[in-house]
C-alpha cells in the first residue's frame, strides 16, 4: 500500500466515522438524507456509465455527454406534451402508456444523437494529438446547449410529474418519508444497470467492446470490427444518459439549458472516482458521489457541495489516481 | 542603383519578410502603434481603444497558457482559475473591500506592486496545484485542472465576507504613475509633454500600458522558447520518455511550464482588476479557460505569433460579431422588407432574440469546425509543421515498402 493509497483511505474511514456518528445521533434525518442522496446517485451513475465506457474504450473525455443527458430530459419533456389524457394529479392507464413510450424515445435518440456526434466530430480526429478531440467534445457540448438554449430559451422547462405521486404513494418508516419515486429511480436505475453488466459480460458486443478497450490494434487483427464496436459504446452510453435525463426530469420536473454542465462534471467526477473505464466503479462511484452530495447539501451548507464534490476529484486523482475499484493504466 | 541595391540587401529585408513570424510581428508592432491614432482620428471617441486594451487582456492570457500547452504540451482546462486569483489578489489590496471583512482595515497597495504580487500568487498555486498531478497521466491533469477551475471561482463567491461574494469588488484602485512621469511637464497644465496620460479616465492609458506588457511577455516567451528550458519543454511533449532518458528532469521542468504559464494568467488578472475596475466571481467561468484554449490553438499551438493573431480574432467574433449579430439580422430583415421577423410570436420568439440564443450554438459550431478542418491553427509553428509533414512521409514510405514486400 503506497501513501497515496493510505491517505486516501484514511480520509475515506474519516469521513464515514463523521457520518456514522451523525447516524447514532439523529438517525430519522440521517436516514431522510440518505434516500436523496441514493436517488441522486442513481441518477449520477447512469451518467456515469456513459463518461466511463467511452473513456475505457477510446480515453477521451466526452464532455457533450452531459448535454446529451440534458437533451434527453428535453425530449421527455416535449414527447410527454404529445400525450392526451396524461394527469399530474391522479395516475392514470394513459400515464402509464406515456412513460412507456418516452423512456424508449428518448433513449434511442439520444443513442442517435450520440452516434452522430462521434461520426461527425470524434472519429475523424482519432489519430490526432489528445487535444483536437477534447476541443470538438467541448465544441460539442457548446452546440448541444446552443441546441437546447435556441429551442426553448434562458427559461426552466417543466417535465411533466406522470409518477405517481400523492397521498397513497409515500409512506412514512420510521420517520423517514419515502415517496414512490424515490424508490422508481433507484429501481429503474438498478434494472439499467444490470442490465448493461449482463450486457458488457455476456454477448458477443459487449466481448468486443472489452477487447477494443485493452488493445485497439490487436482487436482489430482478430477481426473486430472497431469502429462498430466504438459506435455501439456510444449507443450504450447515451441510452443510459437518456434514460438518466427523463428520470431526472421525472423525478426533479425543472431542467435548464446549461443543466448538463455541472451533472456531466459530477458525474464524470463519479466515473473517476470509481475508477474510470471501470463499469462496477462508475455505478458504485454514482451512489457515493450522490450520497457525498446529500450529506454535503445537509451537513456543510449547499454552496459548499460543488467545492466539496471537486475537491474529492482532485483528492482521488492525487492520491488514488485509480480509484475506488480500478486498476492501474499504463501510459501509452 | 547599385547603391540602393546594396542598401537594400543589407537591411535583409527580403529575408525577413520571406520568414513570416518575423513579418507577422511586424504587422502587428505597426497595427498597435497606429491603432488609437487611426480609430480616434476615424470615429472621434476612443471606444475601439479600449475594446484594444481588453482585447489585450486575452493576449496575454493566450501567450501565457502557449507556455503550457503549446510549448510543454500539458492540458489545462482551469487557466481561468489563476486568472481570477491574479484578480483578485489585486482588488483585495487595492479597494475598500478589506474594510469590510474580518480585517477592518482597507489596503491601497500600488498597482506596480501588485502587479508582480499577483503573478507570483498565481504562479505559486500552480506550483501547489502541479506539484502532485504533473506525475500523473496527461489527461488527469486536464481533469484536475477543471476541478481547481471549477472551485476557485465558487471559493471566492462562498467567502463573501472577505470578497464579497455574489456583490463582486467594485472601484478598485486604479493604477498611478510614479511622480517622476507625472510631473509638472504632464497633464493639463502649459508645459504638458505627456498630455491627459490618466489612467482614470483615458482608455489610451490603458492601452498604452497593455501593449507595453504584452510586448515585454512576447520577448520573454520568445527567449524562454529558445532557453534550455523551452528545448526541454518541447522535447518532454514530443516524448517525455525519451526526454527523462536524456536526463531531462521531467516534473520539474512540467512544473516550471505549469508555474510559468500561471503566472502570466495571475499578472493578466491583477491588469484585468485594474483596467475593469469590478472584480466578479462570474467572470471566472469554464468557458473563459475553453476561450483562451482556442485562442491558442486556433492560432497555432507553440507559436507565439499565430497565439496573438488567434486572440485577437477569437476576441473580434465573440466581443464584436456575435454580439452585434441580433442587432444586425434586426437591421437587415428591416431593411429587406421581412420586419415582421422581428416580431416575437408564439413559439418563434423574434429574430433578434433568436439570434442571441443563436450565439452559443454558433460558438460551438465553430470550434468543432476549427478543429475538424485546421487543427493545427491558423499560423502553426513551423517545427511543428515540418514535424508533421515528415510524419506523413514516414509514414508512406513504410506503405511504399510493404507494397512492394508482398
Amino acid at each position: 500500500m503506497s501513501v497515496g493509497d493510505f491517505g486516501f483511505f484514511v480520509i475515506c474511514l474519516t469521513a464515514i466515522v463523521l457520518l456514522a456518528a451523525q447516524a447514532v445521533v439523529h438517525p430519522s434525518e440521517f436516514a431522510q438524507i440518505l434516500v436523496f442522496g441514493l436517488a441522486d446517485g442513481a441518477i449520477y451513475a447512469l451518467v456515469a456509465l456513459g463518461y466511463t465506457m467511452v473513456y475505457g474504450i477510446i480515453e477521451l473525455i466526452n464532455f457533450a455527454h452531459g448535454d446529451v443527458f440534458t437533451l434527453g430530459a428535453y425530449v421527455a419533456a416535449a414527447v410527454m406534451g404529445f400525450f392526451a389524457g396524461t394527469s399530474e394529479d391522479t395516475f392514470s392507464v394513459s400515464n402509464l402508456v406515456a412513460l412507456l413510450v418516452t423512456f424508449p424515445a428518448a433513449m434511442l435518440l439520444m443513442g442517435a444523437v450520440n452516434i452522430t456526434i462521434e461520426r461527425v466530430a470524434y472519429r475523424p480526429l482519432r489519430n490526432a494529438p489528445r487535444l483536437a478531440p477534447l476541443i470538438t467534445a467541448i465544441g460539442m457540448s457548446f452546440l448541444l446547449e446552443g441546441i437546447m438554449f435556441v429551442w426553448s430559451g434562458p427559461f426552466t422547462v417543466h417535465v411533466p410529474d406522470l409518477l405517481p405521486h400523492g397521498p397513497g404513494f409515500n409512506t412514512t418508516i420510521g420517520g423517514v418519508f419515502i415517496e414512490f419515486k424515490d424508490v422508481f429511480v433507484v429501481v429503474a436505475a438498478a434494472i439499467l444497470v444490470s442490465l448493461l453488466a449482463v450486457f458488457i459480460n455476456r454477448s458477443k458486443l459487449g466481448k468486443a467492446m472489452r477487447a477494443t478497450a485493452q488493445d485497439r490494434d490487436a482487436s482489430q487483427l482478430m477481426g473486430i470490427n472497431i469502429n462498430r464496436t466504438i459506435a455501439a459504446t456510444f449507443f450504450i452510453g447515451a441510452l443510459l444518459a437518456g434514460a438518466g435525463g427523463v428520470i431526472w426530469g421525472l423525478y426533479f420536473n425543472a431542467i435548464t439549458y446549461n443543466l448538463g454542465f455541472r451533472t456531466g462534471l459530477v458525474a464524470f467526477t463519479s466515473a473517476v472516482f470509481g475508477g474510470i473505464g471501470n463499469i462496477p466503479g462508475a455505478a458504485l462511484g454514482g451512489m457515493v458521489i450522490g450520497l457525498t452530495a446529500a450529506f454535503s447539501d445537509a451537513y456543510i451548507g449547499s454552496k459548499w457541495t460543488q467545492v466539496v464534490i471537486f475537491g474529492i476529484l482532485i483528492g482521488v486523482l492525487v492520491f488514488r489516481p485509480t480509484g475506488l475499484l480500478g486498476m492501474r493504466v499504463p501510459e501509452k | 542603383m547599385p547603391a540602393a541595391r546594396s542598401l537594400w540587401s543589407r537591411l535583409h529585408l527580403r529575408e525577413r519578410i520571406r520568414d513570416r513570424d518575423t513579418a507577422v510581428y511586424g504587422v502587428l508592432l505597426i497595427v498597435a502603434l497606429v491603432w488609437p491614432m487611426a480609430t480616434i482620428f476615424a470615429t472621434g471617441d476612443t471606444f475601439l481603444t479600449s475594446q484594444a486594451a481588453h482585447a489585450g487582456t486575452w493576449v496575454l492570457l493566450a501567450v501565457g497558457l502557449n507556455v503550457v500547452v503549446g510549448f510543454a504540451g500539458l492540458l489545462d482546462l482551469g487557466y481561468a482559475a489563476f486568472f481570477a486569483i491574479g484578480a483578485y489578489s489585486y482588488a483585495l489590496f487595492a479597494s475598500f473591500q478589506l474594510a469590510s471583512s474580518p480585517l477592518h482595515h482597507a489596503y491601497h497597495l500600488p498597482f506596480w506592486l501588485m502587479l508582480f504580487v499577483g503573478m507570483f500568487v498565481a504562479a505559486a498555486f500552480g506550483a501547489i496545484l502541479g506539484f502532485p498531478t504533473l506525475r500523473l497521466r496527461g489527461d488527469y491533469l486536464a481533469i484536475v485542472t477543471l476541478g481547481f477551475g471549477e472551485i476557485v471561482p465558487q471559493l471566492f463567491l462562498n467567502l463573501d465576507q472577505w470578497t464579497g461574494g455574489i456583490n463582486a469588488i467594485g472601484s478598485i484602485d486604479q493604477p498611478s504613475l510614479p511622480a517622476w512621469i507625472t510631473g509638472p511637464w504632464a497633464g493639463a497644465n502649459d508645459i504638458a509633454i505627456v498630455r491627459d496620460f490618466n489612467f482614470s479616465f483615458d482608455p489610451v492609458a490603458y492601452y498604452v500600458l497593455i501593449v507595453i506588457l504584452i510586448i515585454g511577455a512576447v520577448i520573454l516567451v520568445n527567449n524562454l522558447h529558445r532557453s534550455r528550458l523551452g528545448r526541454a519543454w518541447m522535447a518532454i511533449r514530443e516524448d517525455e520518455v525519451a526526454a527523462a532518458a536524456m536526463g531531462i528532469n521531467t516534473v520539474t521542468t512540467k512544473l516550471l511550464a505549469f508555474a510559468i504559464g500561471a503566472s502570466f494568467s495571475g499578472f493578466a488578472g491583477a491588469y484585468y482588476g485594474a483596467s475593469f475596475g469590478l472584480v466578479s466571481p462570474d467572470s471566472f467561468l469554464f468557458v473563459v479557460s475553453v476561450t483562451v484554449l482556442v485562442m491558442v490553438v486556433l492560432g497555432g499551438m507553440g507559436n507565439i505569433a499565430g497565439v496573438i493573431i488567434g486572440a485577437i480574432a477569437i476576441y473580434f467574433l465573440l466581443n464584436s460579431v456575435l454580439s452585434s449579430l441580433p442587432a444586425n439580422l434586426q437591421s437587415l430583415s428591416n431593411a429587406i422588407g421581412l420586419g415582421w421577423l422581428n416580431n416575437s410570436n408564439g413559439a418563434w420568439p423574434g429574430l433578434s432574440e433568436l439570434a442571441q440564443r443563436l450565439q452559443f450554438l454558433l460558438y460551438g459550431l465553430i470550434l468543432v469546425l476549427m478543429m475538424l478542418l485546421r487543427p493545427q491553427g491558423i499560423f502553426p509553428s513551423r517545427i511543428r509543421e515540418q514535424e508533421l509533414k515528415h510524419a506523413v512521409a514516414t509514414e508512406e514510405e513504410t506503405v511504399v515498402e510493404q507494397a512492394h514486400a508482398s
